[in-house]
């Protein structure tokens, strides 16, 4: 049952972001550029969220999505070329690359059924890998070079208008009564599978949407960013993404997305502490998991009565 | 939900509010000149070498009184090697620090991934030592100091054949690195063009630790010489691997070699083997024999390499350019660039082309009893 | 004969990753969870080869085979330490809680670690020589060139296989190992010291990486604070490939990997996609046979 009101706040979200973009012009475009990071990190910790945190899945490998999507969704982009209203197809662009990273998700996440925790863990991340590899070799996407001169069709609005979406779509998504699905495979996998919900299917789903949204946020990163490389894709970035949905709670959007915020912010107000920033980062992640593995946001939700 | 979207709403107010409070930062009196560098990571000394040479003449120009009445600002930035880094600290000095001019990179990999957002912001970007053609191709507001790989490919092809004397020759490539497949391909094109004949092409990952495996293979071809267009840290440990496996041919490479990390890490696996590079510090004009001096004074008694010596020089020609055209606007600026005509470096005569590419000499190295040896000079 | 020179190097190479894996599947044995941080441990011995071979060169002269002996016991001994601590601060706590805790925790040990190498006040990030431990000289058998590097590595990790077995199969503490694997609750309640047992792994565990660190470097004497990641990668997949938690497969997989990566290397067509059989194979693996080639498959209890 979609939450009342929900709707409303999707609209007003996705006007908001259109408005302020419209000033763009205005705004230091240094700062600009950290804004739309934070909208494609919103995107990218939500959807982890619903593989990680709602499902339980521990994935390790969510940059290689990224990666489909945005290298996919940057070739079209080139390959349109500079046409009239080019920027119009960015939106089909981002649709494509989104698609193609779902259907990759369907390819990581129907071998991965089977496997639970730590192998899990390891599968993933060695399919984020591969998808590194794989692109590191396509000469059409410029192998090691990476993907150069790609147009710069993100603007905060579309960042932002599309981070509402997906904040709107996978909180639906869970809140629904097909979404408790995740929840029960989450908490108790074979008791949820004895109550009927084809965890199978399931899973897959949560792969596959989860992919399809991370897609989308690598496409808008390509054409933020204007270069695409393999190496800005691996395991390190991976890890970006979970500790976010570490630190907001797993499967706790709202602390999710301020997760992502702070985590994208963190690092312009740190400039001065760069060196140390990681091994902050580190520190964190071993802090929280020691003293308050509920995550550093973690705002009690009413549906859970225990643990 | 309604909690959750508005903390959106919230997130989405504030970074509003933060692009907004912050505009460009206003003139100080000084002229800020951005520099970005590998200072950390797998080609450090690339980085920390150039940053050297660059520092130095920046603090010369200084002492003499600045530019155009103002002194100059150095602002660097560290991509530590890592690719992706180079655009976001192009980014960052262009955008948020205002600078008029940048100065990058020793690789071409990652000058080529700054080079569009320099052109788009029509910046001028000055690389000291990226020899990749396509760097300058970019746009007419990337320049370099140096020469191209077509000239060095083509040297080097010469030298395979000539002072080599070598029929068959087998490539080695870092798959990872633009530089060396460019490279590799002028060097290929040339050698075979001039009635060679190239052995086995193998591949192998920068930063890999094992090439037993293409080594093998490659013994197993016999070719007369190994053509090795890579990064010093690889070709440290290749030349010690195929030390191991009896390897006798020589190997030779670009100036990708340049590094005292070469030395010290392959140790004496890597005497009899050669290199190109930009210039030779114990040859070369007086104002060379002046940089070096100054160098040792600056940075305790360290020799500087090739690298440092074109950091040194691609500062200096911007200083020249800023000179002539009077002003740091960058239109008249990238002009005065491009007008640069022998120009004395401290690295030879620097003459930009219409490719806004330095014509300029080549030396070969051969390493000996762990040190470099001086052996010949090729012109353009 | 390229075939068998070929072989030759992929043993040398394999035994490293059988090396690394026996330290994984050592500790997944005893208490079910990959240490993440177990090849940022190879990166310490590594580096504490580097610090100390000079000291020792000093004492014992320069390339001499006691010096060689005391670099790998000191490097052993400092990682057991560290391998130690690490488990007690970082993992023990989280004993009762559950396994996805504890391997974000694994994850961001080998993360600090990783890190604060790479800090320039500790070792930097640029590349570092490793000092030379020992003469190396390319033996020749026929038309074959074996490096006395490889001979080295390949003797050590069947002496050290042999000695972890006779450890686990022969002495109490394996004994001790075997039971807490098996079930923790019923050992403790049967009186085995579960702490000191599972420090002890680590311990073990932490020194077999440290050897492999060195034996690594002795091979490619280029060192910086990320060297542990692709092997540890590749050798986590080859102790999966011969069955995590068994001793002889971890070997078995390590030599596998590093014979097919090596001749993927020198072939024309795969050298490109070296890093990718790895994991290709890993894959492949957990699709068809998760036990791994000898591992036996463990039914789960509802």
């Amino acid at each position: 049952m979609p939450l009342p009101g929900a709707k409303r706040w999707l609209l007003l979200g996705i006007a908001l972001a259109v408005l302020v973009s419209c000033f763009s012009a205005q705004f230091n475009r240094y700062y600009l550029g950290v804004a739309v990071d934070v909208g494609i990190a919103i995107i990218l910790a939500t959807s982890l969220n619903l593989i990680n945190g709602h499902t339980g899945q521990f994935s390790l490998g969510h940059a290689g999505f990224m990666a489909v999507g945005g290298y996919f969704s940057a070739w079209i982009s080139l390959k349109i070329g500079p046409v009239d209203h080019a920027s119009w197809y960015f939106p089909l662009s981002l649709l494509a690359g989104g698609l193609v990273a779902s259907l990759v998700g369907l390819m990581v996440g129907v071998p991965s059924l089977r496997l639970k925790g730590d192998y899990l863990a390891i599968v993933t991340l060695g399919f984020g890998e591969i998808i590194r590899v794989v692109v590191q070799n396509t000469e059409a996407v410029g192998a090691a070079s990476g993907l150069k001169d790609i147009p710069k069709y993100t603007t905060l609005g579309w960042a932002f208008g599309l981070a509402v979406v997906t904040v709107y779509v996978i909180s639906s998504l869970v809140n629904s009564t097909y979404g408790r699905g995740f929840i029960a495979v989450h908490d108790d996998e074979i008791a949820a599978e004895s109550n009927g919900i084809d965890t199978t299917r399931t899973k897959v789903t949560a792969f596959v949407t989860g992919a399809f949204f991370a897609g989308i946020a690598g496409g808008l990163y390509a054409h933020h960013k204007q270069f695409l490389s393999p190496t800005g894709f691996d395991w390190v970035k991976s890890i970006d993404i979970v500790v976010m949905v570490i630190l907001g709670g797993m499967g706790r959007t709202a602390g999710v997305i301020a997760a992502a915020v702070l985590l994208t912010l963190m690092p312009e107000f740190l400039r001065d502490f760069a060196e140390y920033r990681m091994i902050i980062y580190a520190l964190l992640i071993i802090l929280l998991m020691l003293l308050r593995p509920a995550g550093l946001f973690s705002i009690p939700l009413k549906r859970r009565p225990t643990t | 939900m309604k909690f959750q979207t508005r903390l959106l709403l919230v997130s989405v107010a504030l970074a509003g509010a933060f692009s907004l409070s912050h505009c460009k930062s206003g003139d100080g009196g000084t002229i800020k000149v951005g520099e970005f560098a590998s200072l950390t990571g797998k080609e450090a000394t690339f980085g920390t070498s150039s940053h050297e040479g660059t520092l130095l003449a920046i603090e010369e120009i200084n002492a003499a009184g600045g530019v155009l009445g103002k002194k100059l600002e150095l602002l660097t930035e560290d991509d530590q090697t890592k690719a992706g880094e180079p655009a976001n600290a192009v980014n960052k000095l262009i955008s948020k620090d205002g600078v008029v001019a940048v100065l990058g990179e020793v690789a071409s990999s990652r000058s080529l991934e700054a080079a569009p957002i320099c052109q788009q912001n029509k910046i001028p970007m000055i690389s000291p030592a990226s020899t990749n053609p396509a760097v300058t191709k970019v746009g007419d507001y990337i320049f370099r100091v140096c020469f191209t790989d077509t000239f060095q490919g083509a040297a080097l092809a010469n030298f395979a054949s000539g002072a080599l004397n070598a029929k068959k020759v087998a490539i080695l490539t870092d798959v990872k690195s633009d530089y060396s497949k460019g490279l590799a391909k002028n060097f290929k094109e040339k050698f075979a063009s001039s009635g060679g004949q190239i052995g086995l092409e193998l591949d192998f990952n920068g930063g890999d630790k094992d090439f037993k495996g293409q080594l093998t293979s490659i013994k197993d071809n016999a070719p007369d010489a190994i053509f090795l267009p890579g990064y010093y840290n690889d070709v440290a440990l290749i030349c010690i691997q195929a030390k191991q496996l009896g390897i006798t041919a020589p190997i030779f490479g670009g100036d990708g070699w340049e590094s005292e990390s070469l030395l010290t890490i392959g140790k004496e696996a890597v005497n009899g083997n050669y290199f190109s590079t930009h210039c030779a510090v114990d040859q070369g004009t007086p104002e060379m024999a002046k940089f070096v001096e100054a160098y040792k004074k600056r940075f305790k008694g360290k020799t500087p390499d090739a690298m440092a010596v074109l950091g040194y020089d691609s500062a200096l020609v911007l200083v020249d350019a800023m000179k002539r055209a009077g002003t740091t606007e960058s239109v008249a600026l990238r002009k005065a660039i491009a007008e640069t005509k022998d120009f004395a470096g401290a690295s030879g005569k620097i003459t930009l082309n219409e490719d806004r590419d330095a014509m300029k000499a080549l030396v070969f190295i051969k390493i000996e009893n762990g040190a470099f040896k001086y052996t010949a000079t090729v012109n353009p | 004969m390229h075939f068998l020179q070929q072989a030759i190097n992929g043993l040398g190479l394999g035994a490293i990753y059988a090396l690394i894996a026996l330290g994984y599947t050592m500790v997944y044995g005893v208490l079910r969870f990959i240490n993440f941080a177990h090849s940022d441990v190879l990166m310490l011995g590594a580096f504490t080869g580097l610090y100390a071979a000079p000291r020792i060169g000093k004492l014992c002269g320069p390339e001499s085979v006691t010096g060689a002996i005391l670099v790998f016991i000191v490097a052993a001994a400092v990682c057991a330490a560290i391998g130690m601590t690490i488990e007690r601060l970082a993992y023990r706590p989280l004993r009762n809680r559950p396994k996805l805790t504890v391997l974000i925790t694994a994850i961001g040990v080998s993360l600090l670690i990783e890190f604060t190498g790479q800090n320039e006040k500790f070792f930097g990030s640029a590349p570092q020589a490793f000092p030379k431990l020992l003469p190396e000289k390319s033996m020749q058998m026929g038309s074959l060139l074996v490096s006395s590097n490889d001979v080295l590595t390949i003797a050590v990790t069947i002496i050290l296989l042999i000695a972890m077995w006779f450890i686990v199969q022969k002495t109490r503490m394996g004994t001790a190992m075997r039971a807490v694997s098996f079930n923790q609750q019923a050992a403790a309640l049967m009186g085995v010291p579960v702490d000191r047992v599972i420090s002890f792994t680590f311990g073990l565990g932490s020194a077999l990486a440290a050897i492999a660190g060195i034996l690594y470097s002795m091979k490619a004497p280029s060192i910086e604070p990320l060297m542990g990641v692709q092997p540890g990668l590749r050798a986590f997949v080859a102790a999966v490939l011969g069955g995590i938690g068994n001793l002889p497969g971890a070997v078995l997989g390590g030599v596998l990997l590093g014979l097919l990566e090596t001749f993927a290397g020198g072939n024309e067509y795969l050298s490109t996609y070296r890093d990718a059989i790895a994991f290709g194979i890993l894959i492949l693996i957990l699709l068809f046979k998760p036990a791994g080639l000898l591992g036996r498959a463990t039914i789960e209890k509802v």
